[in-house]
């Protein structure tokens, strides 16, 4: 795989009606590496995700994942090759218990293919494997949490659950839509070092965050928006320089002030 | 006094012998054995005893139709409520299934007895094939357009004629016996009913639970939904077919009255009375709306208006559903607490 880029998106336009969402936008991500993707409200990034992952076409361009072409692929067909994503507005089972939850990903042919986050699949009935990732992603695996109904969860759970039906279905890249927005500093600082963990598993993850601070600590390299165009990319450290994106995300000539607000 | 004070208040609790008969623990004693058991066993023997305590022909021959449109609420309770698909479809299946076993019986010569699985198959491929381009329709717009099939059905042998026309085929064979006939349908409910609700506890039924509750999830999670949708409206249609094959046996005919709104109406009728979402109240709810409606034949033309007053209580008055009110009481008890 060395080489060519993990994915590959190459001029991705996608028009709503007459609001351009999105405008040639370009990116190439390494396989094991963090992207984060920024930009203010409305800039395009939900869009952007939306159309990697097939729940949106796009209008022209093309988007390749490890060398194949996955522009025309309907959702299931790309996360079958493991291209998974988180959802913003947490779209969790919730007339189900939080761990069966994971009997629906644990259930795909790509989980029943490669066994799962693991492989666990292979050895055991699938709610012991969806315990065993909830437990993984910080539910505790000894409280009455994963057993609870998914709509009396608060807001830190669901987010992690987002994350665990992607990691169920053994996934190469990850695309998470703001895992940290909505939670409390604390949750967010748990979160940090599982993202790290996950990255360190091989698994590759494109993170779209308003969180800056948590995403420029893990993030290797970051890709502004702004009005559905590619404004820079580099290291978080070049971004942040970065003059041009000062002026459209940060609305401050403060940057350091900003930061600690965030 | 029936009303909560600042002196007392009415809290519900779970019955003791709930949460010991919970899961593997229930084969401790036959007290909790027996709990698990009882409702199961009476809702079983109760089935197959109707037929023997029925006071004549006329009677027996209303538990067949009981029967009938237990199937067909149970597959649209399997549906609706477990799949989230909302079908009006039941006069539909009673169509297709109703005309294909007529025409493999007197065209062809089966006899019931192979007819009528031929046509549970062969109805439940036919109707599924012709719902696939509305499957992404959800909620009112799929049931609308399930109701526009059977109306399409019927209208098209009438206007070309085929399959005997209005006037439907005849001299369709029977069962070979009114005790075959009516074991046969009450067995085949009982299979289907503990059938399905063995399913929906699968894994199998938690997908297809799943795309009811949020279809976005199940793509995210790679999975084609329209394959799972496929596969419910199949098994739905399926039993709806095998209602309509067995009707048009019990009847010894075919006609465009096979694809009567009657058969997607009174099975949600039934739904509602009975409990949505439990299974087994739909099957109960029939129990109750298609005798009361025989009943009802003495008022002549008041009968709709009787029925319509049995339905609205019962909407009113218990809006739950019976199954779910009694499997409440079932569990619980309630009493009064000082405070």
């Amino acid at each position: 795989m060395s080489g060519s880029p993990h994915l590959e998106v190459r001029e991705v336009t996608k028009a709503f009606g007459g609001i351009i969402a999105l405008n040639r936008v370009s990116f190439d991500v390494t396989e094991g590496e963090i992207v984060g993707i920024i930009g203010p409200n409305g800039s395009g990034k939900t869009t952007l995700v939306n159309c990697i992952t097939g729940f949106v076409k796009i209008g022209s361009g093309s988007i390749r994942f490890r060398g194949r072409d996955i522009t025309d692929l309907p959702p299931h067909r790309i996360a079958d090759l493991g291209l998974t994503r988180t959802f913003q507005i947490m779209r969790p089972f919730y007339s189900l218990p939080a761990y069966k939850n994971l009997v629906i990903p644990l259930f795909s042919p790509r989980a029943r293919r490669t066994g799962g986050w693991r492989g666990g699949g292979r050895l055991g009935d699938r709610n012991t494997v969806g315990i065993d990732i909830l437990e993984e992603i910080g539910f505790e695996r000894d409280s009455y949490v994963p057993y609870k109904l998914t709509s009396t969860l608060p807001t830190g759970y669901l987010k992690r659950l987002e994350l665990a039906r992607c990691l169920a279905l053994k996934p190469e890249l990850i695309i998470c839509d703001e895992v940290f927005s909505g939670l409390s500093m604390s949750e967010i600082a748990s979160m940090v070092p599982l993202i790290e963990k996950l990255q360190m598993e091989g698994i590759t993850l494109i993170m779209i965050e308003h969180r800056l601070r948590e995403l420029f600590q893990v993030a290797n390299r970051v890709m502004v928006l702004n009005f559905g165009e590619k404004l820079v990319e580099g290291s978080p450290e070049q971004v942040m320089a970065d003059p041009r994106v000062r002026e459209a995300y940060f609305g401050s000539e403060n940057i350091e002030e900003v930061m600690i607000h965030a | 006094m029936n009303t909560a004070t600042p002196q007392r208040r009415r809290e519900r609790i779970d019955r003791g012998i709930k949460v010991r008969s919970d899961g593997l623990y229930a084969l401790m004693s036959w007290r909790e054995l027996t709990y698990l058991i009882a409702p199961r066993a009476a809702l079983i023997i109760g089935l197959l005893v109707l037929p023997l305590v029925m006071p004549g022909a006329y009677w027996q021959r209303v538990i067949s139709i009981v029967c009938i449109y237990a199937l067909l609420a149970l597959g649209f309770d399997f549906l609706a409520h477990h799949v989230g698909l909302v079908s009006l479809g039941g006069a539909f299946f009673v169509g297709a299934g109703g005309y294909i076993s007529a025409i493999l019986n007197t065209q062809w010569g089966w006899s019931p007895l192979a007819a009528i699985p031929a046509a549970t198959i062969a109805g439940g491929v036919l109707c599924t094939t012709l719902l696939l381009p509305c499957l992404p329709l959800r909620g009112v717009y799929f049931a609308i357009v399930t109701l526009m099939y059977p109306l399409f059905l019927a209208r098209v042998i009438e206007a070309l004629n085929i399959l005997g026309g209005t006037d439907g085929i005849m001299g369709v064979d029977s069962f070979p016996g009114a005790w075959v006939e009516q074991y046969t349908v009450i067995v085949l409910l009982l299979s289907f009913l503990f059938g399905i609700r063995r399913l929906v506890h699968t894994d199998l039924g938690l997908v297809l639970r799943a795309v009811k509750d949020n279809d976005q999830a199940v793509k995210a999670s790679a999975m084609n939904i329209s394959h799972y949708k496929a596969l419910a409206v199949f098994i739905a249609s399926a039993i709806g077919c095998l209602a309509g094959a067995c009707l048009v046996h019990i009847y010894m005919w075919a006609g465009i009255s096979v694809f009567a709104l009657d058969f997607s109406v009174l099975p949600i009728a039934a739904t509602v009375i009975g409990g949505s979402g439990t299974l087994v109240g739909p099957v109960i709810g029939c129990l109750i709306l298609v005798p009361a409606s025989e009943l009802l034949r003495d008022f002549g033309t008041l009968r709709i208006v009787f029925y319509s007053l049995i339905l609205l209580g019962f909407i009113t008055f218990r809006s739950e559903g019976v199954m779910v009110y009694g499997q409440r009481k079932y569990q619980q008890f309630e009493r009064w607490k000082m405070i």
